[in-house]
């Protein structure tokens, strides 16, 4: 469970943006989350407001937008989805590739400030 | 006046300041020609054993050294010493992974050229350490044969973090009826062409051919650290 470590930096992330936009606080963080970036959301959120506790962030809420894998798939020669995260196989024609290109991804996308 | 809310298009990723140390460290690593080599693997899967032999081995030949990560105990360092290849322990404390930052501090005072082998073992979790860049060159996954074939399909994300799967304790294969050609389909499954070693520390079976890879891609980094310099 490493969540709360996560939570503690999309806060600390979100923070310096809005510090530096000149800010009065947050309302809502946008985060971009791939099911490769070993993050589960639920734990996610239950840490997310005790991070926020006493700074810019404090009852601000967190919209996750969970994405999906995308592979380059070599037969296709086309970006794919796949068929599961313990099946990397192009979901169109079957053939495996170790070849990502989305599903990594932990990103604080867009903040909503005040 | 409450100012309106406005919506902002930031597109930073959660872990920069890791991901900052971590390209820090693998430039340093690039630098002094050494090759850094991270473990990672579920509690009790033969990390430190396997360290504890392949530090053996590379001695009489290489520079080697190690950074052990451990929540509480400095156990691990003091098997490792017996190799008397240098070892520092990195205490996580209550934290389940290792940071760039706590490989960074722990290399501290440590002239990386004098160096050809860096590794670097993980805390024993299969979740946490997958999401951190250590700035290792190669990340390896160890899965021993008592562990169960389907731990690959369990913890997709760890496996497709690493480079290569090592599957340990080959010695014990038969008597746990270890279904290798199952793991193996799995291993692949979540991360097709994964290149997959067996071995057991203990009777040191598949040691020698995994010796040949680890020096083989010492010298492709040496190799090109000269080209850049």
């Amino acid at each position: 469970m490493h969540e709360l470590s996560i939570a503690m930096s999309i806060v600390e992330v979100a923070c310096e943006e809005a510090e530096s936009r000149g800010a009065l606080g947050v309302d809502v963080v946008h985060l971009r989350l791939g099911p490769l970036s070993g993050v589960v959301k639920e734990a996610l959120l239950f840490s997310y407001e005790v991070a926020c506790h006493q700074t810019l962030l404090e009852g601000s809420t967190l919209l996750i937008e969970e994405i999906s894998i995308l592979v380059n798939c070599p037969s296709c020669q086309q970006p794919r989805a796949v068929q599961s995260v313990q099946s990397l196989c192009c979901a169109e024609c079957g053939t495996p590739t170790p070849e990502i290109l989305e599903g990594r991804e932990l990103m604080v996308t867009a903040l909503e400030l005040r | 006046m409450i100012p309106e809310p406005r919506l902002v298009e930031v597109r930073k990723n959660v872990l920069k300041q890791n991901d900052m140390i971590a390209r820090a460290l693998r430039e340093r690593f690039r630098e002094s020609g050494l090759l850094a080599v991270s473990l990672v693997s579920s509690p009790g899967s033969g990390k430190t054993a396997f360290l504890e032999k392949t530090l053996t081995l590379l001695q009489p030949r290489h520079r080697v050294a190690a950074l052990v990560g451990d929540l509480a105990t400095e156990n691990d360092a003091a098997r490792l010493a017996r190799s008397h290849a240098p070892v520092k322990q990195i205490i996580t404390g209550t934290v389940c992974h290792l940071e760039a930052a706590m490989v960074q501090n722990a290399l501290n005072g440590w002239d990386l050229n004098n160096l050809d082998f860096l590794f670097i073992e993980n805390v024993g979790n299969l979740v946490c350490p997958s999401s951190y860049d250590l700035g290792e060159d190669l990340r390896f996954v160890l899965l021993a044969v008592t562990e169960g074939e389907d731990k690959p399909l369990k913890y997709p994300t760890i496996f497709n973090s690493a480079d290569v799967a090592i599957i340990t304790k080959s010695d014990l294969a038969d008597a746990v009826e270890f279904d290798e050609a199952a793991a193996r389909r799995n291993i692949q499954s979540v991360r097709p062409g994964m290149k997959v070693s067996k071995l057991s520390s203990k009777t040191g079976e598949g040691m020698m051919e995994f010796l040949d890879y680890l020096e083989m891609n010492r010298r492709n980094c040496r190799a090109a650290s000269a080209v850049s310099k």
